[in-house]
């Protein structure tokens, strides 16, 4: 901030908005502006949860049978492959902070490819369930149960699991769609070398939102694959 | 410009290495079924384990992977106030439908 109080700028750090006093400012500026889009997406988000446990509560067998009905391993494997995109993602901001270029375009392709991996994975599971008939509409049928409840469920009550569940990890799945778009942005200027340690914000606001949408996976794992297995 | 505070790696993969760890707990502590019995309530207690679980990772990716351990305080206000909020939007709504079916307290 010291520079600031000359009249005249002689010397233009590279990347600086004039708005900005410093890089420092405007690192700080623009990780605040993501970390409160951040917080309007944990609302957008929120409403959707909120949603999930109030109609869980109404019909518990019907929600623990369709949760019983996911693929397990996939949910698993996916959550292994975000969690190891968010290494690779932090990892590659670390780089940009330091000036690493070949490191970091690196490891913002093993973030992509990850991240490619999960929707592939997803894809696969959305498939799977579609061939089951579990995809609420016309030609929707459900009939399972979860160990932990005596009777089989109404399949109109599980067919109301599906709906959260296609429209939790579907927004979920958008959201990474946007975040490979970004990396990839990312991923093509940071080769060109347009990032140096005194401006790479977009790195950093980047890793913000991926590591964003892990969190929300985080959340959604236990939540529709987890908390109704026990016998 | 002040010096920005770079994360040694080590934490990174100290980081990553608990977040696979407690993957495994919440994947084992599913199959088991916790509750506990209270006069005539049994109440299972696999969801609140599973989230609270669910919640060491999110702090754990927000404070390190996401820097907030290191970041301006504004930052930190930022990120409570989104807690806050969803916990208003959660614990409100859940005070209300789960407290629809006591008629006898509404009489």
């Amino acid at each position: 901030m010291a520079a600031s109080e000359n009249a005249a700028v002689e010397v233009h750090p590279y990347g600086l908005q004039e708005q900005f006093d410093d890089p420092e400012q405007q690192r700080e500026a623009s990780s605040l502006g993501m970390w409160i889009f951040l917080v309007t997406e944990v609302m957008f988000f929120g409403g959707l949860f909120l949603g999930y446990l109030v109609y869980r509560v109404e019909y518990p067998t019907a929600f623990a049978a369709g949760s019983n009905s996911l693929l397990f391993w996939a949910g698993t494997l996916n959550t292994l492959v975000l969690i190891g995109s968010s290494l690779t993602m932090a990892l590659a901001v670390r780089s940009s902070q330091v000036g690493r270029k070949t490191a970091m375009v690196a490891l913002l392709a093993a973030t992509l490819l990850l991240g490619l991996v999960f929707l592939g994975v997803k894809g696969y599971e959305w498939h799977d369930e579609y061939e089951r008939h579990h995809v609420p509409g016309a030609a929707f049928q459900f009939h399972e149960k979860a160990p932990s409840m005596a009777g089989y469920p109404d399949p109109r009550n599980a067919q109301l699991f599906f709906f959260f569940y296609f429209v939790m990890t579907g927004l979920h799945g958008l959201h990474m769609v946007v975040g490979v778009g970004i990396v990839s942005f990312i991923l093509y200027y940071g080769w060109k070398g347009r990032y140096t340690p005194g401006y790479h914000n977009p790195v950093e606001v980047a890793g913000l939102y991926w590591h964003f949408v892990d969190i929300v996976w985080i959340y959604l794992f236990p939540l529709l694959y987890l908390i109704d297995r026990h016998p | 410009m002040a010096a920005e505070h770079i994360v040694p790696k080590r934490t990174y993969f100290a980081i990553w290495t608990a977040l696979l760890i407690l993957t495994g707990i919440t994947a084992y502590v599913s199959t088991l079924n916790l509750h506990v019995v209270s006069g005539l309530h049994d109440i299972s207690l696999n969801a609140a384990a599973a989230l609270l679980i669910a919640s060491l990772k999110a702090s754990l990716v927000v404070l390190f992977f996401m820097h907030l351990k290191y970041s301006p305080r504004l930052t930190a206000v930022v990120v409570f106030a989104a807690i806050f909020w969803l916990a208003i939007l959660l614990t409100l709504s859940m005070a209300d439908y789960l407290t629809r079916g006591l008629p006898a307290l509404a009489r």
